[in-house]
Formats: structure tokens, C-alpha cells, sequence
């Protein structure tokens, strides 16, 4: 039997939020309504011409260089011609020789096993309008007309492309969520899958492991999720795999996802080759991006998700409490601020990953609405270190701060849930029940532990529980012993 | 008493200024005019009587309290190309036909800013894609001065209308020669500027990288006024130019005395008809005499322009023509899908010359034939360039005739696409270089039709350029008019 | 400025034409242009174009080894708007060309083949 490699590349498209359109005044950020955000040039009416967005340069050159890719000096646009119905002009500009950004790389981690994934090129192009498909369900398939909705032609469009260097469903999920975090971390997209403004395509193929020659790719479209990303290729990658071993031959074609059906499909099959006759666009000028420029995106670069991951562990936190951080943004800032003031690291991490994640599950909402800050999580983890608060106790005051009903310390106090943990106090309880009970010190004496358990629940019970059992057992082993 | 529409600008101007008349009786002089002169001509494509009148109107209340601005109140034409607000623009195309555009282009706002009085829309070969005007979706433009010959093209209509009178000026657009090609047909001056130095936002795209809107006047002053009322940066536009507009009119009364002047070996040979070439080698004689120093000199890939052009501007064509697919307006014809929709709406919405072209150059375009046609074609524009800087190292201004030919006769070229491509062999290369070029009237031909002289310039020397245009236009003394535009012809 | 790098549009070589007959297909031109022709329209089109690059194909005989193309007539960089929004047309605006329109949108007929 065959050992079977995956060899996947992925296209990732990226809308960019600037205020405007890519060559145009329009605005990115549009209602509902069809056609309200249009002009003469995102309509690709006759004598309008684009100008680009210098912003949007910017943030193609933000993403470039937290991708680790050479910023080129010369870049230029081009037309990509083809005829849709979506596309005003029915040419893209887009870019071909000479994109903005190339040569990069990012670092992906699975199951804590590194891959680097080259990056070929990010480059900069304008998104196409939507089309609403009428008739059978809203499919393109069956469908009597079609309409056409322009407000997003135009939108500023990053693509990002990688080199083959994929090897499995999962690489292929964590190189997606690891760029999502990159481009929500540099504040250009909310990279957005289910919204269409981060998009996957994913170009597969298999070869027999070991085997360096590449064989035919199908390109994988139309995943509206990481996971349906993870899957769609799984399901590729065995389709392939089943394919050639009954003997059969890939061919190369565009296929959909079906989510539904959980299968891949071929897509409308062209009879033409493309040919998208590139040329240089004659209506924009070449881009020149002089060292001050990319100097000054370097500089403006903010912690990227890896470094910041990095510093958490280097705070103590473990690798999945860095990489939950991490994604979770709200949560990072509150642990920031509780180690800013003090607390210590782990005990925070631990509360936040644990504890009220669970919270926020449960109750379907963010962290910020709830009464937690960073001061009530340092206060809370400095009390659960002390032992001023069991671990019971403590969850209790949790669930009342993120209930907004006042800082941890107050809510012990108010419910009467801190815990004795004055050793003198505590040592004139233990005295008391160990007086009550010599038989049972004499059994711990003779090597019997159990007693000591027993004598604890009597010390706890004297004290409503207030104790703090640890030093409990501690004082009772110390009278035993000594 | 003169009639009012045979005015130049800079006449009209002074007595508009000095209360001789109104803009009112400008525009009325110019509709009269055409209402006599468009049942043999058809150069206007749409005449827009309200807009105008309202114009005028404004202008008139303008100039009462003041206004000097050298184009308040005067009727100008537009070339049909030419994007404008609320009325209908179809660049000479069916695919257009009652295309009302939701605004203006910016060379016609700048218009209007200024207080020109915008008279009509002028007829085209369809999208500017010809050199006679007989190419228009909605019939051909006649010449004025022979109405069995062609006005040449593309910016015939504006030609004609100017030559007239039915417009005291107008606005062409110039891609390969359409600006001075028909003014050389028409006896009148047509310029076309620098690449860059007028504004294309609203010029519905040819070929983006050598299209240029310019001026069409009766006179070299004339032409110069127009130009500096649309020229400069515009925001709109990528491909403007960043920087300080030449003094285009400063120097108009400077002579030609010291200035070297190249006379274009290429461009004055085999081809070009012998009375065309007389008036040519006279004009040349009248510059020396006023003090030019005057050289024959080689610009060696003249002689690959041609070729060039007709694989550059296809190819930019065919990309630029593709939004007319009637998804969003102008024609639609019906198909059971989108493909077959547009398909349909494309082969019935444009006329043979623009098929041809569009054929022409999505075939140069397409994978395999790159690099042999449309690369090498911008490589030979490279060297056009070179050669062209190398010739204005010696001197400068250069100099040739506009058209090799007066104006022919309408229907005798267009049974051989090459044969009518050839009459832009003497223009097209300034427009591969980008620089500015203009062609100013000098004598009639055997034929009793005008002939033109082509002055070109370096990029940014509209100066120079139009200082010796000016030169030209005195010794020239040209002073003779369309036989339509005569008084016997227009007085009923 | 490195006027070469600023002007350049590098593209695969495919070598020169000079010895390529031209012989055109011009049903696939005519589709890749969304032109529907009858094969009579085709037929004479194809001509036509063989006459024109037959006079076109004179750019052939100039040598431009290591001569740059020109896409820009002046050697310009850098044209950029600032990411301002400054305006759209009205919905009523942009409809108002259409030649099919329906609750807002522009309508067009169904976009596959499945006669
Ligand atoms: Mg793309
Ligand atoms: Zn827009």
C-alpha cells in the first residue's frame, strides 16, 4: 500500500477596513441596502478612473511585513481581464509581476510542532460586487436571474498566497487562525470568514510519500469556516487518494465545499482556458516605496500574536493559556493589567483560562460586560495565594465579581468566606480538639495516618470550615511528630 | 454688420467685455449658425439648447458685475466623449445610445467653472476609433469646406463646428491625431498637450496611455486660452500631471528669432501629397525668414510608430471597452444567460472599427503573443523616446506636415482598415512619446481644402510650442473660410 | 529615479514572431472579447486582423534587446488618494443606466449554461 503526502498551498483573501474604497471615496463600511455605496468609478462607469487608497497600501505593507516578506521598492498594478458579471469593469486591477510583498514566512504550530509555511507574495487588488442568486434555493445552479449588489466592488483586497508547503488539514487550520490573528492584531481586517472578509482557497494535491514530484492540483473553494476549511481538505485529500488508487486521474478543476453534504464538487467547468490577458493598467502609475515608508511600517508594527505568545510564557503562563490569551483579547488586556499589578501570573492565567472562560460560556457574554478587572483578578489572585479563600470559596467571589456585585475582598467579607488563616487561632483549635481526643493522636503516633483526616473534619467543623485545611494538617502532623 | 459666429474667442471676448453684445447673442449668432449649417454636416451630435441658455444667462450676470474670465460667456462644443452631467454622452456608440451620465468629467467642470457656455455634444467616430468621423454609430460628419469630403477624425464634429462657426471653440480628445488631423482637414488649429497635462477623469477611455483632451479654435491664441481654462493636476486622475502648468499663452507674441527649429526627415517624404508638402517647405522658408535657425534632422523610429500604435491602442482598447457589457447601462440585448447577454450586446452595441480593434487586441493581449506584440511595441515606444529626446537635444521645436493628405472624399478609405490607419502617420508618434503637438492652417491644397503644419514639442513645451504656432499662423496669414460658413451660404 | 525599473513590465518571454505565421483563432479571440459573430463575421474579421499585424509585424524588425517597455508616457510614481470617503451616488443615480433593475439591484439574466 501506498504512504500518501498532502502538498497544499494556500490563497487567502483579505478585505481591508480602511474608510474608503481601494480606488474610490466610497465607503467600506455600507448598510444593508444594494447599491448605496457606489460612484461613477466602483460602477466602472464610462470615463471614471481609479485612484489608489494610500492607507491601503499601508496596510498590505503592515501584513507583508508581519508575513516577514521582503517590501518591494517597485511594484505595479495591473488588469486581470475576464468577463463576470460582478465585476464592473470586467477586468480586476490587480497585481502580477512585481507585487507589493514577497518572499515571507510564517511559523505555525500544531500540537506543538512547528512548521514554516513560505509565504510567495501578498499582493494588493479590488474586491467585485455580490451577486444574489434567485430561483432553487439561492443557488447558482437552477437559479432564474440574478442581481447584482456593487456596494463591495472596489473594497480593498489583500491576497496572500503560500508556497506549497502544507502537509495536513490541520497545519492548513492553524496557518489560517495564526493569519487571522495577524491581521486582527495589525487593526486591517476582522478577518471575518463567515462575513467573506478573510477567504480561503486551498490548491491540493497528494503524491506518495517520499516522492519530491508534485502531482495535480484541484482548487478548493467556498469555505466559510476554519473548521470547514479543515474539512473540505481532509475531504479532498482522501477523494484524491481514492481516486488514484482505483487507478483514476485527478484532473485539474475548481471545486466548491458543500457544507451541507460535508463533500467537495467540481465547479463550473470552462471550456476556454483562462487567459486573463494581464497587462500593466495604463490609468494607475508604478508604485515607488522608498525606505522611509518601509521604515516607518516596521516601526508602527505592533507585539504580533507569536511574540506576545512568548512573552506570556515567559511570565509563566503554559503554551495553551498563551495561545488562549492570546486569541482572547479581552482576556489578554485583564491578564496584562493583573501582572502589572502585581499578581502572580499563573494563578491569573489559571483563573482566566479556567474559571471564567467557563463564566463567559455560560453565560453568553463578553468579558467586558461583566464587573471583572484587572484590579478585582489581582486582588482575587493574590487572595487565593495567601489562602485566604478556598478553592470553593473562591469560585463563590468569582462569580459574584463577574456578577458586578463588588471586589473580591468585600464579597469574602459580605458572605463570611474568608479563611482563618491566622496560625495562632487556628493552633488553639487544634489543641482543643486533639485534647478531646488523645486515642487518635496516639494511633497517628504509632504510624497510623488515617486519624489525621478525622481530626482535620473536627477542627474544620469547629471553626464553620473557615480554616484553612492545609495548615490544619500541617499543625496536627506537627503536634504528632514533635 | 459681422456676423457674431464668426468671431474668434479673443474678439468676442473684448466685446462681451465692453458690452458690444451678450453672451445671449453669442450663443443665439452660434445656434443660428448651426441651424443652417448641421442639415449638411451633422457635427453635432445633441445640441443642448437649455443648458446653454442658463449658461449664458449666468454668464451675462457674471459679466455685468465684473467677470473678465477669458472664457465667461462663450459657446463652446464638446466633443462627445466627453463626460457630461445630465446630458446624453454616447462617445458615437449605440452601446450608449441615451446614456445620461450622473456627472461631469473634469475638463467639463473646469469648463463650467469657468464660465464657458456649453453648447452641444459633437459627432466621433464611434469611441474615437477612426480618422474621419465616418465611423459614428449615427452617421458621418460632412466637411464644411467640401461636404463630399470627410472632416477627419476622430474629433471631426468639433473640427467642423469650429470651422463654421455654429462654436466659437470646442474640445477634442487626441489619441493617435484626433485633435490635429481634423483641424488640419478643417482649417483650423487643434492641439494636443503634453500627456498628463489635461485631466482624463470623464474622457471615455480609447487608449488610456495616449489619450489626451485638447483644444480645437480658429486661432493659435485662441486654442492657447482653451487649453490653459482645462489644464492641471487633477486628484481624479493618477496619470496628470503633479507639478506647474507651462505659461501656454505668454510668449505667443515672441517670434521665433534664435529658436532652432527640426525639420522631420521621416515625416516629409514618399507618401504625403505635393501640395501638402509645398505648403509644408513654405511655411518652413516664412520660419527662417522670421529668424529661425532651421535643420533637417532624423527621428529613425518614426518609422515603427504606426506599427506600434496599432497594437498599443487596440490592446489598451479592448481592456478600456470591456465595462460595456449591458449589466449597468446603455444597451442591452436580451440573452437566455448573462454570457449570452452580453455577448449579443457587445457584437450589436458596436460598430465594425471597434470590433476590430477590440478583436485585434485581445489577440495581441493573449497569452503567447504578449511579449511579441504588445511588449515589443512598448519597447519601440522606449525607443521612440530616446530618439525624440536625442532630436530635441539639437533643437527645439519639430516640425512636418499634420495630415499627408487634405481632406479626402467621404467612403474612400474605408473599405481597407490600413489605408485609413495610414492617415495618422505623421501624428501618432507624439502621442507614443506623450509629448504635445499642434497643427496650425497654412494654405489650401490644389483641391482649394486646407492643409495643416504639425509644430511638436517636447513634454511640457506648450510654451515654445505655442510660440511658434503663433509664428506660423502670421506668416501663414490664413484667412480664408469653409465655403459653408460664408455669408452667402448662411444668410437665407 | 531608476527610470528603467519605473517604466519596466517584465513579462515571459515568448519569443519573437517573426518566424510564428499568423494564423488566428478567431473564435476564441471573438469569446475571450464576449463578442457573439456569425462565422461569416468571423471569417472576415480573421482577414482583416492577418492584414493589419502583417503591416503591425514591421515592429518585429526593430531590435529592442535590452531595451525597457514604456507603459507611461512621463516617468511619474506615487499617485495616491487619502482614505477619505467623499461621497457615492444616489441609489436612484446609480440605477438610473440600468437597462434592468429590480428592488434596488441591478438584474441580470442567470449566469449558467443548464439548457
Ligand atoms: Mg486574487
Ligand atoms: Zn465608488
Amino acid at each position: 500500500m501506498t504512504e500518501w503526502e498532502a502538498v497544499i498551498g494556500l490563497e487567502t483573501h483579505v478585505e481591508l477596513q480602511t474608510n474608503s474604497k481601494m480606488f474610490c471615496g466610497c465607503p467600506v463600511d455600507f448598510g444593508d441596502d444594494p447599491n448605496t455605496s457606489v460612484c461613477p468609478v466602483c460602477l466602472a462607469l464610462p470615463g471614471a478612473l481609479p485612484v489608489p487608497n494610500e492607507d491601503a497600501i499601508e496596510g498590505i505593507l503592515s501584513i507583508g511585513d508581519a508575513l516577514n516578506c521582503t517590501l518591494t521598492e517597485h511594484s505595479l498594478f495591473y488588469r486581470k481581464n475576464y468577463f463576470y458579471p460582478d465585476l464592473p469593469k470586467n477586468y480586476q486591477i490587480s497585481q502580477y509581476t512585481f507585487p507589493l510583498c514577497v518572499d515571507g514566512r510564517l511559523e505555525v504550530d500544531v500540537d506543538g510542532e512547528a512548521t514554516t509555511v513560505g509565504i510567495t507574495r501578498v499582493h494588493m487588488e479590488e474586491d467585485t460586487g455580490k451577486s444574489t442568486h434567485v430561483g432553487e434555493g439561492g443557488r447558482i445552479h437552477g437559479a432564474d436571474h440574478t442581481l447584482l449588489d456593487f456596494n463591495r466592488a472596489g473594497v480593498p483586497l489583500v491576497e496572500v498566497v503560500t508556497e506549497p508547503d502544507i502537509r495536513s488539514p490541520e497545519q492548513a487550520r492553524a496557518y489560517g487562525m495564526e493569519l487571522q490573528r495577524i491581521v486582527r492584531a495589525l487593526g486591517v481586517s476582522d478577518a471575518r470568514l463567515e462575513e467573506g472578509s478573510m477567504r480561503f482557497d486551498a490548491n491540493i494535491s497528494v503524491r506518495p510519500a517520499g516522492t519530491e514530484v508534485l502531482g495535480t492540483r484541484t482548487e478548493v473553494k467556498n469555505v466559510n469556516s476554519l473548521r470547514s476549511m479543515q474539512r473540505a481538505i481532509a475531504f479532498e485529500i482522501e477523494r484524491q487518494i481514492e481516486v488514484l488508487e482505483s487507478s483514476g486521474s485527478i484532473h485539474q478543476e475548481t471545486r466548491h465545499w458543500d457544507e451541507a453534504a460535508g463533500v467537495t464538487r467540481p465547479g463550473r467547468t470552462k471550456e476556454e482556458s483562462e487567459d486573463y490577458r494581464y497587462f500593466q493598467d495604463p490609468d494607475l502609475l508604478p508604485l515607488q516605496i522608498d525606505e522611509a515608508w518601509r521604515d516607518r511600517v516596521v516601526e508602527r508594527r505592533p507585539e504580533l500574536p507569536a511574540a506576545k505568545r512568548a512573552r506570556y510564557r515567559a511570565l509563566g503562563a503554559d503554551q495553551r493559556t498563551a495561545e488562549l490569551l492570546v486569541d482572547a483579547g479581552d482576556l489578554a488586556a485583564l491578564y496584562e493589567g493583573a501582572v502589572e499589578r502585581g499578581a502572580n501570573a499563573r494563578t491569573v492565567g489559571i483563573w482566566l483560562t479556567g474559571e471564567v472562560v467557563r463564566y463567559l460560556r455560560s453565560a453568553g457574554t463578553d468579558v467586558g460586560d461583566t464587573g471583572l478587572t484587572a484590579e478585582s483578578l489581582a486582588e482575587l489572585a493574590s487572595m487565593t495565594d495567601a489562602g485566604e479563600l478556598s478553592a470553593t470559596a473562591a469560585k463563590d467571589v468569582l462569580a459574584a465579581v463577574l456578577a458586578g456585585e463588588g471586589a473580591p475582598r468585600a464579597v469574602a467579607e459580605d458572605r463570611d468566606l474568608l479563611q482563618i488563616s491566622d496560625r495562632s487561632a487556628i493552633e488553639t483549635e487544634v489543641a482543643a480538639v486533639l485534647d478531646q481526643h488523645p486515642e487518635a493522636l496516639e494511633r497517628i503516633r504509632d504510624g497510623d495516618t488515617k486519624p489525621i483526616g478525622f481530626l482535620v473534619g473536627q477542627v474544620m467543623r469547629a471553626t464553620g470550615g473557615k480554616a484553612d485545611p492545609r495548615m490544619v494538617q500541617e499543625l496536627i502532623r506537627g503536634e504528632a511528630n514533635g | 454688420m459681422t456676423d457674431l459666429a464668426d468671431l474668434t474667442i479673443a474678439q468676442a471676448r473684448a466685446g462681451l467685455r465692453d458690452g458690444s453684445f451678450t453672451s445671449i447673442d453669442l450663443l443665439d449668432a452660434a445656434q443660428r449658425r448651426a441651424a443652417v449649417s448641421e442639415p449638411h454636416l451633422h457635427a453635432y451630435l445633441t445640441i443642448d439648447r437649455e443648458g446653454a441658455r442658463e449658461a449664458a444667462v449666468a454668464a451675462d450676470r457674471s459679466i455685468a458685475d465684473g467677470d473678465t474670465r477669458p472664457l465667461v460667456g462663450i459657446p463652446i462644443a464638446l466633443k462627445d466623449n466627453m463626460v457630461t452631467k445630465g446630458v446624453e454622452t454616447t462617445a458615437g456608440s449605440q452601446i450608449l445610445a441615451g446614456w445620461t451620465p450622473p456627472y461631469d468629467g473634469t475638463a467639463v467642470r473646469r469648463l463650467r467653472e469657468a464660465g464657458a457656455v456649453i453648447v452641444g455634444k459633437t459627432n466621433l467616430d464611434e469611441f474615437a476609433m477612426g480618422s474621419s468621423t465616418e465611423n459614428s454609430a449615427y452617421g458621418p460628419t460632412r466637411n464644411p469646406w467640401n461636404t463630399d469630403t470627410v472632416p477627419g477624425g476622430s474629433s471631426g464634429g468639433s473640427a467642423a463646428v469650429v470651422a463654421v462657426g455654429s462654436a466659437l471653440g470646442a474640445f477634442g480628445s487626441d489619441t493617435g491625431g484626433s485633435i490635429r488631423q481634423p483641424a488640419s482637414l478643417t482649417g483650423t488649429v487643434g492641439a494636443k498637450p503634453t500627456y498628463g497635462l489635461v485631466s482624463r477623469y470623464g474622457l471615455i477611455a480609447f487608449a488610456s496611455s495616449l489619450d489626451q483632451i485638447g483644444p480645437i479654435a480658429q486661432t493659435v491664441p485662441d486654442a492657447a486660452t482653451l487649453l490653459e481654462a482645462v489644464a492641471g493636476w487633477d486628484p481624479l486622475d493618477a496619470t496628470s500631471f503633479h507639478g506647474d502648468v507651462p505659461a501656454i499663452s505668454r510668449s505667443l507674441d515672441a517670434g521665433v528669432g534664435g529658436l532652432r527649429i527640426g525639420v522631420v526627415r521621416e515625416l516629409v517624404g514618399s507618401g504625403i501629397e505635393p501640395d501638402v508638402l509645398g505648403a509644408t517647405q513654405a511655411t518652413i522658408d516664412r520660419l527662417a525668414d522670421a529668424g529661425a535657425d532651421v535643420v533637417e534632422l532624423s527621428v529613425p523610429a518614426i518609422e515603427y510608430a504606426l506599427s506600434a500604435y496599432y497594437l498599443i491602442a487596440p490592446a489598451e482598447c479592448s481592456s478600456n471597452l470591456a465595462r460595456f457589457d449591458g449589466v449597468r447601462y446603455g444597451l442591452r440585448v436580451d440573452g437566455a444567460t448573462t454570457e449570452e447577454m452580453m455577448a449579443k450586446t457587445r457584437a450589436d452595441g458596436f460598430g465594425p472599427e471597434v470590433i476590430r480593434r477590440i478583436l485585434l487586441g485581445t489577440y495581441a493581449l493573449s497569452a503567447g503573443y504578449y511579449d511579441a506584440f504588445y511588449g515589443q511595441s512598448q519597447r519601440v515606444r522606449t525607443l521612440l523616446r530616446r530618439d525624440f529626446a536625442a532630436a530635441y537635444d539639437q533643437v527645439d521645436v519639430l516640425v512636418s506636415p499634420t495630415s499627408p493628405s487634405t481632406a479626402f472624399e467621404i467612403g474612400s478609405k474605408t473599405a481597407d482598415p490600413y489605408t485609413m490607419y495610414l492617415s495618422d502617420i505623421c501624428t501618432i508618434a507624439t502621442n507614443l512619446a506623450g509629448d504635445p503637438a499642434i497643427s496650425v492652417p497654412v494654405g489650401l491644397g490644389n483641391d482649394r481644402l486646407p492643409i495643416g503644419f504639425q509644430i511638436m514639442a517636447p513634454a511640457l513645451g506648450e510654451e515654445v510650442m505655442f510660440r511658434v504656432a503663433a509664428e506660423v499662423e502670421r506668416g501663414a496669414a490664413f484667412v480664408e473660410r469653409a465655403q459653408l460658413a460664408t455669408s452667402e451660404v448662411v444668410t437665407p | 529615479m531608476p527610470l528603467v525599473l519605473l517604466l519596466a513590465a517584465p513579462v515571459a518571454c515568448t519569443g519573437t514572431i517573426s518566424d510564428m505565421p499568423i494564423d488566428i483563432d478567431i473564435a476564441r479571440v471573438a469569446g475571450l472579447a464576449r463578442i457573439a459573430l456569425t462565422d461569416d463575421e468571423l471569417a472576415e474579421y480573421a482577414a482583416q486582423l492577418e492584414n493589419i499585424l502583417d503591416h503591425a509585424e514591421r515592429v518585429q524588425a526593430l531590435p529592442t534587446e535590452g531595451v525597457e517597455p514604456t507603459s507611461h508616457p512621463l516617468p511619474m510614481v506615487n499617485a495616491f488618494r487619502p482614505d477619505v470617503v467623499t461621497g457615492s451616488l444616489g441609489r436612484d443615480e446609480a440605477l438610473a443606466g440600468a437597462p434592468e433593475a429590480e428592488d434596488g439591484y441591478f438584474r441580470v439574466p442567470r449566469i449558467l449554461d443548464e439548457s
